[in-house]
C-alpha cells in the first residue's frame, strides 16, 4: 500500500518541497527528522558515558609539569607514558618501588578464590532449587533474596570481629570470606533462573536410560549451562574486584592490598601522584571492560534470567 | 578420521600451552629489566599461591567430609543389628566432635563464653585435641610454623575419611527420595549459614552490648537489654558519627534513594526506548552506552573525584567556560534590551562552584555521580524487557489508533513490569546501601553533610569504634529495608512467579 502510494508520487525536485516532506513525513515507522533526533540525542548521551573515562586516559598521557591544567583536549601536548613507567616499574629517581604487580597479584587470588567457591556451591544447590520439590524449598528461596536487603555494611561489623578473634585480620582469605557473603545467594539465583530454561525431557530421557542423577546433572547440565556458569562466574569476580570499602577494613597491611586500596594511595590529592594514578586505573580497566563489553551480551540474558523470569 | 580427531583434541593443548609459555617469556623479555622497582618477588608469589591452594582445599576437603557424612544417613543402611549399632555409634561420635567443635568456634569469636569449670573443658575438647596434635608436628618438626595447621587437618580429616570408610563398608545402598536435593543444598546452605546467619545473630548479640574500643571490642563488653535501650536512644537523640542526627541523616537518605531511583529509571527507560528500533549504529551506542558500568565502581568514582576540584576538574572548568561565554554573550547583545541583559544575569549567576565545601554542591555532586554510574545497568535491564515484548501489540494498537503515549502507558508499562518491579525493589535496596561512591568522592563531608545512613554506620563503626551502637544501627536500618520490601512486593504482588 504505502509503497505503491510513494512510487506514484515520485520523489519531488524541488529542494524546498523534500525539506517539507522531511519534516513532516507521515509514512510508517519513524520520520527521518525524528531519526536525526534520535541519533543527536543518543551521540550526546554516548559523549556523557564516555567523556568522563577518556579524562582518565588523557590525564594518564599528561607530562607532569602540565598536570594542572584547565585545557579539555583529549590528547594532552607533549603525550608521554612516563607515567605508567612509573605505575609499573617504580620511581627510580625518588627510590620508590612499585607495588602494582603485587597489588594484582592480591586482587587476582582472593576474587578468584572467591568466585570459584560461590559458583561451585552455587551451581550445586542452585539444581536442586530449579529440579527437586522439597520441604522448604520456597522459604529458602525468599531467604536468598532477603539476603540481598542486608545493607553491605552491616555484617561488616561482625565479621570483622569474627575475622579478628579468629587472628585472620590481615589476611588475604579473610576478604575471602568476606566477599563470599554477598556473593552466593545472588549466583543461586541467576543459575537458578538458567536451569529453569532447559527442558526437563532431557533429564527424563536420560533417567530412563538408567543414568544416575548425578550422570545427569555433570553431564547434560552442566555442559548446557557453561554460559550462566561463565556469567555467575563473571559476575562475582567483577562484584570482588574493584571492592574498596571491606578490604580497606580488612586488609591493613601494605604488602597485602588488593588495587583498589593500591590506587587510592595515589588518588590522595590533586597532586602529581594523580597522573599515576590515572595511568594505573586505565591499566586495570581495559582488560575488564574489555572482558565486560565482551560479556555484556550475555551479562544482561544472566541478568534478566536469574533476577527477573525467576 | 582417527587422525584428525587425535589433532583436533591435542591441537588446543599445545596452543595454549605455546601461549602461555610466550606470555612468559615476554613478560620475562619486557620485567626482568626493571624487576629491581618491583615488589613482587616469585617468593611472594609462590608463597601467595600456596595460601590461597591450601584455603581452598580445606574448605572443599571439609564440605566433601560433610556430604559423605550426610550422604551415609540418607543413601546407606547398616546390614545387621551389631553392623547397626558400630555404625550409629560413630555417626554419633562424629556428630558430637562436629557439635563440640561449632561450639568452640562459638567461644572463639566470643558469641558465648564458657567460663573455666569441668564442663567448659570438656565442651572445649576438641579444640584442646587439635591444638594438640599441631603442636605434635610443629615440635616433631614435620611442617613449617604456618603450615602445621594445614597439616593437623589434614590428619584429622583422615581420621574422619577412615570412620566413614568404616561406615561405608558395614551398609548396604539404600533408596531415599528426598536424599539428593538436601544433599546439593548442604554446601551452599552451610556456607550461608557461617557466612550470614552466624554474623547476623551476633549482630544482634552485639546490639545489645556496650562494645566499644574501651571494651577492647567484645572481650570486656557486657550485655543486657539495658545496654540495647542505651544504644537505640542514643541512636534516635545523640550524634550518629560524629556530630550528625539520626533525623537529618535518614531524610537525606530518603532523598539519595528517591533522586538515584528516579534517575535511573527515568534514564534507562528513555535511553533503553531510543535504542528499541530497527536503526543504523545501535551496537556502537550499546557498546558506548555501557561503559560507566563497565569500568571499576573504584576507579570510575575516584576519577570523578578529581573531576569535582574546584580548579581543574571538569566540571568547574565547563562552569567557567560557560560563564565566560554566557558573559561575553551578554556584552555582544548589549544593545537588544532584554536578551542582553539576560545573558549578563546568567553570566553572573552560573559559574564555578565549590563542589567539596559548600553542602548543597557536595551532594549534588554525588548524585551526579552514582547517577551517571547507574542508568547504563537500568537501560541494560529495561532493554531487556522491551525486547521481549511482540511487536504484534504495537501493530493493533496503532490499527486501534492508540497515540503513542497511550501504547507506552498501556502496552509496554505492563508487560515490562516482571522485568521493572524486582529492578526498582533492588536498585532501592541497593542504593539506600550503596556508600563507596560517597565515600570515594567526598567521604561524607562536609561536616558529615553528606552522609547517608549506612556511611554513618561505617563511621561509628571502623573511625569511632562504637561497636555496640553500631549493630543496633545496623539492625535499625535492616529493619526499614524489610519493611519496604515487604510493603512493594505486597503492592506488587511481585516475586510470587520466581518461586514456584
Amino acid at each position: 500500500m504505502i509503497t505503491m502510494t510513494k512510487s506514484a508520487k515520485g520523489p519531488s525536485r524541488n529542494p524546498i518541497a523534500r525539506l517539507f516532506r522531511w519534516f513532516f513525513y507521515r509514512g510508517h515507522g519513524d520520520s527521518p527528522f525524528k531519526r536525526l533526533l534520535i541519533h543527536i540525542t543518543l551521540i550526546i548521551a554516548c559523549v556523557i558515558a564516555v567523556y568522563p573515562v577518556l579524562r582518565v586516559v588523557t590525564i594518564s598521557l599528561r607530562p607532569n609539569d602540565t598536570l594542572l591544567t584547565t585545557s579539555l583536549r583529549i590528547i594532552p601536548e607533549n603525550a608521554t607514558l612516563d607515567n605508567y613507567k612509573k605505575v609499573l616499574f617504580g620511581d627510580a629517581a625518588e627510590h620508590r618501588k612499585s607495588d602494582f604487580f603485587l597489588w594484582i597479584v592480591n586482587s587476582f587470588s582472593v576474587v578468584l578464590v572467591t568466585s570459584v567457591i560461590s559458583v561451585i556451591l552455587a551451581a550445586v544447590s542452585a539444581y536442586a532449587f530449579s529440579r527437586f520439590k522439597f520441604r522448604g524449598r520456597a522459604v529458602g528461596l525468599v531467604f536468598l533474596l532477603t539476603t540481598q536487603m542486608i545493607p553491605a555494611g552491616m555484617l561488616l561489623l561482625p565479621i570483622f570481629i569474627m575475622l579478628a578473634k579468629l587472628k585472620m585480620i590481615n589476611s588475604v582469605l579473610g576478604l575471602i570470606i568476606a566477599y563470599a557473603v554477598t556473593s552466593v545467594p545472588l549466583t543461586i539465583w541467576t543459575l537458578k533462573g538458567y536451569y529453569d530454561t532447559i527442558p526437563v525431557d532431557l533429564e527424563e530421557a536420560a533417567l530412563i536410560d538408567g543414568a544416575s542423577r548425578l550422570t545427569v546433572f555433570t553431564n547434560i547440565i552442566l555442559p548446557l549451562s557453561t554460559p550462566a556458569l561463565a556469567i555467575a562466574f563473571l559476575f562475582s569476580f567483577m562484584g570482588g574486584w574493584s571492592e574498596y570499602l571491606v578490604a580497606r577494613v580488612v586488609l591493613q597491611k601494605n604488602e597485602l592490598f588488593t588495587w583498589p586500596l593500591g590506587i587510592f594511595t595515589f588518588a590522595q590529592d590533586f597532586t602529581v601522584s594523580w597522573g599515576q594514578f590515572a595511568a594505573a586505573s586505565v591499566m586495570i580497566a581495559i582488560p575488564v571492560m574489555v572482558l565486560f563489553l565482551y560479556s555484556s551480551k550475555w551479562l544482561i540474558s544472566g541478568l534478566t534470567l536469574g533476577s527477573v523470569k525467576g | 578420521m582417527e587422525n584428525q580427531s587425535l589433532y583436533r583434541r591435542y591441537l588446543p593443548i599445545v596452543l595454549w600451552a605455546a601461549g602461555i609459555l610466550g606470555v612468559y617469556f615476554l613478560l620475562q623479555a619486557l620485567i626482568a629489566p626493571f624487576s629491581e622497582g618491583i615488589t613482587l618477588t616469585l617468593s611472594i608469589f609462590l608463597s601467595r599461591l600456596s595460601q590461597i591452594g591450601s584455603f581452598l582445599f580445606s574448605i572443599l576437603a571439609g564440605l566433601a567430609l560433610i556430604e559423605i557424612y550426610c550422604y551415609q544417613f540418607f543413601f546407606r543402611q547398616p546390614k545387621s543389628r551389631t553392623k547397626t549399632i558400630i555404625t550409629r555409634t560413630i555417626q554419633g561420635f562424629i556428630a558430637l566432635v562436629i557439635l563440640l567443635g561449632i561450639i568452640s568456634f562459638f567461644e572463639t569469636t566470643d558469641l558465648i563464653r564458657l567460663g573455666t569449670g569441668f564442663v567448659a573443658s570438656i565442651l572445649r575438647s576438641p579444640v584442646t585435641v587439635f591444638n594438640a596434635i599441631r603442636d605434635f608436628i610443629y615440635q616433631n618438626g614435620i611442617a613449617y610454623e604456618e603450615n602445621t595447621g594445614l597439616i593437623a587437618g589434614i590428619f584429622v580429616g583422615v581420621l574422619l575419611l577412615g570412620l566413614l570408610a568404616i561406615i561405608q563398608f558395614l551398609s548396604s545402598p539404600k533408596i531415599s527420595r528426598n536424599g539428593l536435593p538436601y544433599l546439593l543444598v548442604l554446601p551452599a546452605f552451610l556456607g550461608i549459614l557461617f557466612l550470614i546467619i552466624y554474623p547476623f545473630l551476633f549482630e544482634i548479640r552485639l546490639a545489645f552490648s556496650n562494645a566499644s574500643l574501651g571494651t577492647q571490642a567484645t572481650k570486656n563488653a557486657s550485655y543486657g537489654l539495658i545496654y540495647g535501650w542505651q544504644n537505640l536512644v542514643t541512636l534516635f537523640t545523640g550524634n550518629v558519627a560524629k556530630d550528625a542526627k539520626f533525623v537529618d541523616v535518614f531524610l537525606r537518605t530518603i532523598l539519595w534513594t528517591l533522586i538515584n531511583v528516579t534517575f535511573h529509571i527515568a534514564g534507562g527507560m528513555g535511553l533503553a526506548l531510543l535504542l528499541n528500533r530497527p536503526m543504523k549504529l545501535q551496537g556502537f551506542y550499546r557498546t558506548l552506552l555501557v561503559f560507566p558500568w563497565a569500568i571499576p565502581t573504584t576507579i570510575a568514582a575516584m576519577a570523578l573525584r578529581n573531576e569535582f576540584d574546584n580548579r581543574y576538574g571538569l566540571f568547574n572548568i565547563l562552569l567557567s567556560d560557560l560563564q565566560t561565554w554566557l558573559t561575553s554573550l551578554g556584552q555582544h547583545t548589549a544593545s537588544l534590551v532584554g536578551i542582553g541583559n539576560m545573558f549578563a544575569f546568567l553570566g553572573q549567576h552560573i559559574g564555578p562552584v565549590s563542589w567539596k565545601q559548600d553542602p548543597f554542591w557536595a551532594f549534588v555532586s554525588i548524585c551526579i555521580s552514582n547517577i551517571w554510574l547507574g542508568i547504563p545497568f537500568m537501560s541494560v535491564i529495561i532493554l531487556g524487557g522491551l525486547q521481549s515484548i511482540s511487536q504484534e501489540y504495537y501493530e493493533a494498537a496503532e490499527i486501534d489508533g492508540a497515540s503513542k503515549f497511550a501504547q507506552w502507558r498501556f502496552i509496554t508499562i505492563p508487560l515490562i513490569r516482571p522485568v521493572l518491579t524486582p529492578a526498582i525493589v533492588l536498585g532501592v535496596v541497593w542504593t539506600f546501601n550503596k556508600f563507596d561512591v560517597i565515600w570515594l568522592i567526598t567521604q561524607g563531608g562536609p561536616q558529615e553533610k553528606t552522609d547517608i545512613l549506612v556511611s554513618s554506620m561505617y563511621k561509628a563503626a571502623f573511625q569511632f569504634y562504637r561497636y555496640g551502637f553500631t549493630a543496633m544501627f545496623a539492625l535499625v536500618i535492616f529493619i526499614f529495608l524489610l519493611l519496604f520490601t515487604l510493603m512493594f512486593l505486597r503492592m506488587s504482588g511481585g516475586l510470587k512467579s520466581a518461586t514456584d
